[in-house]
């Protein structure tokens, strides 16, 4: 019984690691209508950008990471106006094949730079520390402050979205770009802004990655198709889907992984097709796919 | 005017060039076991065989409309039919190699059925997962070999070295051609008005009672068919088959990176971009990972600025058609008149 509640509390609280994953997958898709394929390579880029500064200056993690994350933001904003922007359009397959690329180049300059080897940042007592629930159940002080920080970034884009100027331009944007500049909006800067705080989201869920595991510089991939079933799973369009989505892909693969070490990714998988199957359009589903 | 004035012209000059051109190669590729040396045999077979997974991924994202970044799925299904029908039943590897189509056209039925439900860039993430639970799936069964793979060379051991290299290159000989020849056969027919018309609008096909979702299941299952038996083939040269390599994103890549480069939803691209591909492959080879890193450079820039390839750019600026598929009316003198 306490196995089990164990590997339920580890399932979810991994859940908040992959909405944070998710997030801006999800931003960058309700707003510019693109996949970025090399979204979870830029998660491991901040990663490793981390690690090499840690390294480097001996700073605190945390402090690299207020200085890595407003970095990445400024990354995808330059990345946006300069190269994804001339590629939105009515076609799907040139911002597809532009980041498909983008991943490929990722993945090879770190194994180039960092060698194929596994890196990780130190998090101190906070990486063993842990909470006693009673009756033989605990939970990380890590795991818990990244769930606690999941939920903080999905209630400030939440409150961004509905409340603000920048989330009307967001909505009105991802609604009807040439009607929306006809307004007045300018949607190149919009997009940038968007896919801005997508990487910043990004960058904070692989710095939160490389404090709970080892990374590797060819992990993007598999961090990228995580972030996607969490979002489908949760349902397009809709934040608190994706908290959701993560939870249910993090459950699955604690459970998988209890039953056997090799079924934890793939149930993951496997509950996402299930989910596929039964309610195509994820479990809270906001808006339609065009 | 009467009708008989009017002429449709489906083949251009450079389209009888092309055609004569074609079959004295095909001739030469076919003899090359009585002239060429093994390693240029090799190097054949290996360009043969891209061009046909570039064929296949041109017919699906090209002309069907359907982006997969997961065709690796089927050229890994194609290389465990290799091991199932080849290593633990004893039937002779060559004779495999249509069985690991029709295994992989099965198999890409239900997939099929789950994976149209997501559309656009989703499909295309979609597709991906497909192809990791396969990997998953053979890993985690022993009786595969597990995640560490074995070795298929048994398949192979009876069957005296010329004969071997000469099937492997008559076989590739056979996909690259048979790949090539079939979107052209099916472009030039009554379905490729329809395939054609889907890659150009699909709002607009549907209106003129094309049914888009037929055309797409025609084309996944094709596409799936073409990379399990060319899967099957890689595996025979290699003789040693991983969940790690045989599903490994990489084929995907390279059916990626030749048709943006050769030019996507051409016949002729598949095979320009092939070629540009093993040209930068001799080129930089010894670079390690900025071969790759110079590789994803050009697919983004092509992408960017030349984002109908090598051939598009070509064929606009000279109106070349090796593979000419589209019609053309010619009126004679007297009607103009």
């Amino acid at each position: 019984m306490t196995a089990a509640i164990d590997t339920l509390l580890q399932g979810l609280l991994l859940g908040g690691l992959y909405a944070l994953f998710a997030t801006g997958l999800a931003l960058s898709f309700g707003v510019m209508r693109m996949i970025n394929i090399a979204h979870g390579d830029f998660a491991i880029l901040s990663a490793f950008l981390a690690v090499a500064v840690v390294a480097g200056l001996g700073l605190n993690p945390f402090v690299v990471m207020i200085l890595v994350v407003p970095a990445m933001a400024l990354l995808g904003y330059g990345l946006q106006r300069l190269v994804l922007n001339r590629t939105l359009g009515k076609d799907i397959m040139p911002p597809l094949l532009v980041t498909f690329g983008c991943s490929i180049v990722i993945q090879n300059l770190l194994q180039e730079i960092f060698s194929a080897d596994t890196r990780s940042l130190d998090a101190g007592s906070l990486g063993t520390d842990s909470l006693a629930l009673g009756g033989g159940v605990a939970v990380g002080v890590l795991p818990l402050l990244i769930m606690a920080s999941a939920v903080a970034v999905l209630a400030a884009l939440q409150y961004l979205f509905a409340r603000t100027r920048l989330g009307r331009a967001f909505r009105a944007a991802s609604d009807d770009a040439t009607t929306a500049q006809l307004m007045g909006i300018d949607n190149k800067h919009v997009y940038g802004v968007a896919m801005a705080i997508a990487m910043a989201v990004v960058a904070l869920a692989g710095f939160y990655l490389a404090l709970r595991a080892n990374v590797s510089p060819s992990e993007g991939p598999a961090r990228l198709i995580y972030a996607f079933e969490a979002v489908i799973i949760g349902g397009l369009g809709s934040l608190w889907g994706t908290l959701a989505g993560g939870m249910v892909l993090g459950v699955a693969q604690s459970v998988g992984l209890r039953l056997d070490p090799g079924w934890g990714i793939l149930s993951g998988h496997l509950a996402f097709l299930a989910i596929l199957v039964l309610r195509p359009n994820g479990l809270f589903p906001k808006t339609r796919d065009r | 005017m009467s009708v008989n004035e009017i002429q449709i012209e489906r083949s251009t000059r450079a389209s009888n060039i092309a055609a004569i051109l074609g079959v004295l190669l095909l001739v030469a590729f076919v003899s090359m076991p009585w002239w060429g040396e093994r390693s240029g045999q090799r190097l054949l077979t290996e360009f043969l065989y891209t061009v046909a997974l570039a064929q296949m991924w041109n017919l699906l994202a090209g002309y069907g409309g359907l982006l997969s970044v997961g065709q690796q799925a089927f050229v890994g299904l194609g290389a465990y039919v290799l091991v199932a029908l080849g290593l633990h039943a004893g039937i002779n590897p060559f004779l495999v190699i249509p069985l690991a189509g029709l295994v992989a056209g099965l198999i890409a039925i239900p997939t099929a059925a789950v994976l149209f439900r997501l559309r656009g860039a989703y499909f295309a993430v979609g597709t991906w997962v497909v192809a990791e639970v396969f990997r998953l799936l053979i890993s985690n069964s022993s009786s595969w070999g597990g995640g560490s793979g074995l070795s298929v060379t048994q398949t192979v051991r009876d069957i005296p070295v010329w004969w071997r290299d000469s099937l492997t290159l008559w076989c590739a000989v056979a996909l690259g051609a048979s790949a090539t020849l079939l979107v052209y056969w099916l472009l030039r027919s009554r379905h490729g008005l329809a395939l054609t018309a889907v890659r150009d609008s699909e709002p607009a096909a549907s209106s003129l009672g094309v049914s888009v979702q037929r055309i797409k299941w025609f084309v996944y299952i094709v596409s799936a068919v073409g990379c399990g038996m060319v899967g099957a083939l890689i595996f025979i040269t290699k003789l040693r088959v991983s969940p790690e390599a045989a599903f490994s994103l990489d084929w995907t890549t390279v059916m990626l990176f030749v048709v943006v480069i050769g030019g996507i939803g051409t016949v002729e691209g598949p095979i320009v971009g092939t070629l540009v591909y093993f040209v930068l492959r001799e080129l930089l080879s010894n670079y390690g990972s900025w071969y790759l890193i110079a590789l994803g450079l050009i697919a983004i820039l092509f992408m960017l600025w030349i984002p109908r390839g090598i051939w598009g750019l070509m064929s606009a600026r000279f109106d070349l058609r090796c593979f000419p598929v589209q019609r053309r009316l010619r009126l004679d003198e007297e009607a103009k008149r």
